[in-house]
């Protein structure tokens, strides 16, 4: 459940929901596609532009035709459930995987064409953790400094930089076994950094972290944008994305169903919702009617109330179920997560297998 | 990517290799054990009974001990192909392989530092061995030239046995498979000229054993160190080490471009 920061709430949510916002809950919207460069910025101020690209397994299809363009120097995050293309696409965009179709250029150069460039360019911190653990915090990243091709000197310069920043100094001279889940993590990503890559791919950089571990990582992606480093990362919290993303793309099933800023997207699921859960058809009915905005669930009895998730709206909506003699059995309520945003935008939930067509 | 740059890398990957040995010594020991338990059993077990049939009933185990240390030799060099397949697939199977392959490095100089670290940590192998071979009787005539040519010479083995294990590696989709395809190679040892003479086996195996590499090795490393003829067997040794070490290299390296082995499904 992803808690948003009160304060940056869009101002629709704080005052009654504009009636028109969830028409579309129910009902799939055709994705929709908001500009993402200002016209002026052409060709050259993009770090990744990608079109059409297709990738599939077998007779499964991962990747059907995504369209993507990140700004230099921005943060942009690709939201969306296990299953939905966001590794495959890191690892395509990382040279790792070649795609199917579709034309993708890294960094200016072509990816299929100019691998070598492109891998001059980015550094890639994987989900899964790509430290050496035979080597010490400092043999790793005097390795990637060798690899890097860095001068002795230099090398050993960076090394002493970034274990200083990824405040890792204490444990430098230790095996990497030893090192905890967040040890392991912030290595993973200072060793990517030693060669000071322009872009840096990220794939669920704070999955598997505790919350301390997981502010910690976002403080350390928000001190690498503001120094003008592209960011592209994959998260299944909208949270995350609202807190370190300057644009959020939402994958489902291989395609972008919406992209946008943290504010476009949070928008379009102003204060999440209430579940009311019944016992009766009859009283599901009524309630229905009732609450005309309402997303209605015949086969669990429930009914999605849009909500800004405030005491006052609701004791108003209690209120109103009571005049009107309606029994709920329960009731929970939901601040916006990545479950509205895709029950805004797909008319479906996530994640579930069921729903794939 | 330039020549310095090639060589830069793999110098980088077989500090990295080294260290590991360091640091996870289980398997140069285990490179160094199995020979050694081999040699003991068949020089202080078997070796008065098999003496004596070398030797026409003469032999005994001073005979046997000079016969079987080239082979107990090659056994060591044999396993050199276990350890790298072992190192490639935990490698492959770990995040840091990706890593290497997300950068601008010379490619193969991930596998290449594991041959070179795995052809060090064997010859350091059958020098113990060698050693070894010596406190129990062994008792080389070879002068310095001949002990040159067979350090030479089972380098060239290692470095040929060694891309092959190399390949096994990186086709292993587990490191427990990655430690048994090689065995066939210690088998050879045994199916050859390694502990028996193989004109005492029967008529099929004979002939399998006739042409089999290690027969070869076996006989020129046995010639080289006891002063005995080499024969041919030294320029068939080189012809085979040639065409595994090519088709090793190339099926490692083209296995290694295409990927990883299992692609993710998301």
């Amino acid at each position: 459940m992803a808690n948003l920061n009160p304060t940056e709430r869009p101002a629709a949510a704080a005052g009654a929901d504009p009636p028109g916002t969830h028409a579309g809950m129910v009902s799939r919207r055709p994705p929709e596609h908001l500009p993402a460069t200002p016209a002026s910025a052409g060709r050259t101020g993009l770090a990744v532009e990608a079109r059409g690209v297709r990738k599939s397994f077998g007779d499964q299809v991962v990747l059907d035709g995504v369209d993507l363009d990140v700004i230099e120097g921005t943060v942009f995050a690709l939201l969306g459930p296990n299953g939905s293309g966001k590794t495959t696409t890191v690892r395509i965009l990382s040279t790792l995987l070649a795609a199917d179709a579709g034309e993708i250029r890294v960094a200016g150069h072509d990816i299929a064409r100019e691998p070598d460039s492109v891998r001059a360019a980015i550094g890639v911190t994987g989900q899964f953790s790509a430290v050496d653990k035979l080597l010490t915090g400092r043999e790793n990243l005097m390795m990637m400094a060798d690899l890097a091709h860095l001068g002795r000197a230099d090398g050993r310069r960076r090394a002493a930089d970034l274990l200083d920043r990824f405040d890792l100094s204490g444990a430098a001279g230790k095996m990497a076994a030893t090192y905890s889940g967040g040890m392991r993590r912030r290595l993973d990503l200072a060793m990517t950094l030693v060669g000071a890559p322009r872009i840096v791919f990220l794939d669920e950089p704070t999955t598997g972290l505790d919350p301390r571990g997981r502010h910690a990582m976002w403080q350390i992606i928000r001190g690498l944008a503001a120094d003008g480093v592209t960011i592209l990362l994959t998260t299944q919290y909208l949270e995350e994305a609202d807190q370190i993303a300057d644009r959020i793309a939402v994958l489902d099933h291989g395609i972008f169903v919406a992209e946008g800023s943290p504010e476009q997207l949070k928008a379009r699921v102003p204060g999440g919702h209430i579940r009311l859960q019944f016992t009766d058809p009859q009283q599901l009915e009524t309630a229905a009617r009732l609450l005309a905005n309402a997303g209605r669930d015949d086969e669990t009895l429930s009914l999605q109330v849009p909500s800004d998730g405030t005491v006052a709206t609701l004791r108003a909506l209690l209120y109103r179920l009571d005049q009107h003699t309606i029994d709920i059995q329960g009731l929970s309520i939901h601040t916006p997560d990545l479950d509205d945003v895709f029950f805004a935008v797909t008319g479906h939930p996530t994640a579930s297998e069921d729903n794939q067509r | 990517m330039t020549a310095a740059h090639a060589a830069r890398d793999t110098a980088t990957m077989l500090r990295r290799n080294l260290r590991h040995m360091q640091r996870y010594p289980g398997v140069p020991v285990m490179m160094v054990m199995l020979p050694v338990m081999f040699l003991l059993l068949f020089v202080y077990v078997f070796g008065a009974t098999l003496g004596n049939g070398l030797g026409h009933g003469l032999g005994g185990r001073g005979v046997y001990v000079n016969y079987v240390s080239p082979a107990i030799i090659l056994l060591t060099v044999a396993s050199s192909a276990t350890a790298t397949a072992i190192g490639v697939a935990i490698d492959m199977t770990e995040g840091i392989v990706d890593r290497f392959r997300t950068m601008a490095i010379w490619r193969p100089s991930v596998l290449a530092g594991h041959v070179l670290g795995s052809m060090i940590q064997t010859l350091l192998a059958v020098a113990v061995v060698i050693g070894v071979a010596l406190l129990v009787g062994f008792r080389p005539t070879a002068g310095a030239a001949a002990w040159l040519a067979t350090v030479g010479f089972l380098a060239m083995i290692t470095l040929a046995l060694t891309w092959l294990g190399v390949a096994l590696g990186v086709v292993a989709k587990t490191v427990g498979t990655a430690s048994n395809t090689p065995m066939f190679l210690i088998l050879l040892v045994f199916l050859g000229s390694g502990f028996v003479p193989t004109a005492s086996m029967p008529t099929g195996l004979r002939q399998f054993a006739t042409y089999q590499p290690f027969t070869a090795f076996t006989d020129t490393v046995r010639g080289l160190l006891t002063s005995g003829p080499t024969g041919g067997h030294a320029a068939v040794s080189a012809a085979w080490c040639a065409g595994i070490a090519v088709a090793g290299y190339l099926w490692a390296v083209a296995r290694y471009n295409r990927g990883p082995a299992q692609a993710s499904a998301q």
